[in-house]
């Protein structure tokens, strides 16, 4: 669009900008979910300072604005793929096979607590939580059941897992073993973001700089014998969930995107050996513009970094390349059918930011973990974005609009700020350590609750059109019985395996651990031998010790 | 007489790190006047309680949103009553479902704030219930 009189257009903008209406009284009640404030018009003058080739370029170009893939949704749709397990590795097997047979070829692994935080199913903290929000795993019988009949190199598959990553991708890799696969066939990704837990889910075991020597091992394993295996998923997600602005979610996650570079890097590995395997999860929350822009400000941001900062020369190490979850925070408890129409909003803009893959959340995850009824509602949604609505027929259908634009660039902008803070405290690492981010994404979730109880901000059903009769949900409950099931199963393999080999093991594991060996060899050793989960973490902490986070 | 200032001590039991919710209400009822003590993740009944006791606190509030609840709650109304200490008010939040939430103030939990309940309601509940008790 061209403005032919420039003269006549500053006029009337001036003309405009000086009505007087009862809105322009009050402009700051008019921002983003985030507290961004937004004009009331854009104009061609919000986007002058643009240069086509330079800031936006063409899909599958740098600096990909505009998409990593050429032809986007028009050669393959996004990757629909939902978060599952529960209950006993038997039962999320089933699950599996059914998800496979009903045409997926992708799979998701939710683990429960005690997995996460590196317990075994009979350790005293385990006590209440097994099987309850994801599938137990304590040993190489537990995965070798959980993939079975599931031929690995016929799959992809995704593991929610971060601080004992390394051991669930060495049970993967024992389990491909057993199957006659070999590692180079297996694809997948693990989770692996410690950073973000030090932020914000808080699901951290060792302190962080062992933790980054874990990682830097795991990348440089996978590069040599895993090289279709994305190491690690860079999570905004749970920095959105714990309470975080988008730009917050956005300059942290790219934060410790750069951390990871620059540790592979400091470790002594070339860029592009392992920064084409790093790959993104962003969340998608309700304010639809600010959500567009994000994902399209975060593909700029990275390719520039990577090419000019880090200087990547293969291409693939410049795309960045996510998954994305609707905003779980989002959802309500009241009229919780509602939480339907905001999960679809949000999809949306994931889909209009160019995700590649997407999880949609189910209306009643605020309550218990999903009914299937939810489930299918939640994957209907994508489906009718995808097939119904038109949206995927062209690619990056809001660039060069004046609002999008111009949001897309002050998120990048609003995201250097928070790079040199960084920075200036002396990196990811000191930021973590003297509490910077942790405070940021505090005061945020802080501002928010405020705004709702001034209603500043409003929320259906929640602080505005609430109704007195809640209509009863229907809920999905876990049995308990199966958490004295397999705490039983774990005390049995320890009464069983070949301890001798188990404590050799263990010790190789420690002495690679406290030296400069990769670990990830010991671990896979380790798993084989049938160390538990529990075991092979506990030799670690050993070494390693615990991390704390201080009190407030 | 100046009024006694409420000393509330916040915990997250169990093994999940979701503590947006504990964290803006720490902030939220130190707002309110009232002195908050949060001790942070992973918390056992034991801890808690032990806590409870050392820091002669008038409400113990625990958050929940991983399942974990059913488990560790009536172990904390438990050991307070093993130590004589049931006059601390319990109050509890997070995801719960409904009979879960029956259950636990039957076995004794005070009162469960479910997802949008307001600092205000929450503050406005301890201090109904530390003035009755007072009366």
């Amino acid at each position: 669009m061209k403005i032919r009189d420039k003269k006549l257009f500053e006029e009337e903008k001036r003309k405009y900008d000086n009505k007087e209406t009862p809105s322009r009284k009050t402009p700051e009640k008019f921002s983003t979910v985030s507290s961004e404030p937004i004009k009331e018009l854009y104009t061609p003058k919000d986007i002058e300072h643009l240069e086509y080739m330079k800031d936006l370029g063409f899909p599958g170009e740098y600096p990909y604005t505009r998409g990593v893939q050429t032809d986007m949704y028009r050669g393959r749709t996004w990757t629909m793929r939902q978060f599952a397990g529960f209950g006993t590795a038997e039962e999320s097997n089933q699950r599996y096979k059914y998800l496979l047979q009903g045409g997926g070829t992708g799979l998701s692994v939710a683990f429960d607590m005690p997995t996460i935080m590196g317990y075994d199913s009979d350790h005293p903290r385990s006590l209440g939580e097994v099987g309850r929000c994801g599938v137990a795993i304590d040993s190489l019988e537990d995965m070798v059941v959980l993939f079975d009949g599931i031929p690995l190199d016929k799959v992809s598959t995704s593991m929610t897992i971060n601080g004992p990553a390394v051991i669930l991708w060495a049970l993967y890799i024992a389990v491909g073993e057993r199957q006659g696969i070999s590692s180079e066939k297996l694809r997948g990704t693990i989770q692996n973001d410690i950073l973000k837990e030090y932020h914000a889910q808080k699901s951290f075991i060792f302190p962080p700089v062992q933790s980054m020597r874990i990682i830097t091992d795991i990348m440089e394993f996978a590069a040599d014998h895993v090289p279709k295996w994305n190491t690690i998923s860079i999570s905004g997600y749970h920095i959105r969930e714990a309470g975080s602005t988008a730009v917050q979610e956005l300059a942290f996650t790219l934060a410790d995107g750069f951390a990871y570079v620059e540790a592979g890097i400091a470790a002594g590995m070339d860029v592009d050996k392992f920064a084409p395997r790093l790959s993104f999860f962003f969340n998608s929350h309700n304010d639809f513009f600010e959500e567009i822009a994000k994902y399209r400000a975060a593909r700029r941001i990275w390719a520039r970094r990577m090419k000019e900062k880090y200087g990547a020369k293969n291409p693939r190490s410049w795309l960045l390349r996510f998954h994305t979850q609707t905003a779980g925070c989002s959802l309500t408890a009241q009229q919780p059918e509602n939480n339907i129409i905001r999960t679809a909003y949000q999809a949306l803009a994931a889909v209009l930011g160019g995700t590649q893959s997407l999880h949609t959340n189910s209306m009643d995850e605020v309550l218990a973990l999903p009914t299937e009824k939810a489930v299918t509602i939640a994957l209907r949604t994508q489906q009718i974005i995808a097939n119904e609505t038109g949206v995927a027929n062209t690619i990056d259908p809001l660039a060069g609009s004046y609002f999008v634009e111009s949001l897309t660039d002050t998120m990048e902008r609003r995201a250097e700020e928070y790079f040199r803070k960084i920075d200036d405290s002396g990196g990811m690492l000191a930021a973590i350590d003297n509490g910077f981010i942790r405070r940021e994404i505090e005061s945020s979730a802080y501002r928010y609750q405020r705004q709702l109880e001034k209603k500043e901000k409003i929320v259906v059903g929640v602080n505005e059109y609430r109704t007195n009769d809640e209509p009863d949900l229907e809920i999905l409950k876990v049995d308990s019985e199966l958490e004295r099931k397999q705490a039983a199963r774990v005390k049995k393999l320890r009464e069983e395996r070949d301890n001798g080999a188990v404590r050799k093991a263990l010790k190789e594991l420690n002495d690679a651990a406290r030296g400069n060996d990769n670990i990830v060899p010991r671990v896979l050793n380790a798993v084989k031998a049938l160390c538990t989960e529990g075991e092979i973490i506990g030799e670690l902490k050993k070494v390693f010790g615990e991390y704390r986070e201080p009190a407030i | 007489m100046a009024e006694k200032i409420i000393r509330v001590l916040l915990a997250k039991p169990g093994l999940d790190g979701h503590d947006r919710g504990v964290r803006v209400i720490a902030k939220g009822l130190r707002d309110a006047g009232m002195e908050v003590i949060y001790l942070g993740l992973h918390q056992t009944p034991e801890d808690i309680v032990e806590a409870a006791i050392q820091e002669d606190v008038d409400v113990i509030g625990l958050s929940s949103l991983a399942g974990a609840h059913m488990t560790i709650f009536p172990k904390v109304i438990e050991l307070l009553k093993e130590k004589n200490a049931e006059d601390i008010l319990i109050v509890g939040g997070g995801i719960i479902p409904e009979d879960d939430l029956k259950s636990l103030e039957d076995q004794g939990v005070d009162k469960l704030f479910l997802p949008g309940t307001t600092i205000t309601e929450i503050a406005e509940f301890i201090r109904s219930k530390m003035d009755s008790r007072a009366a």
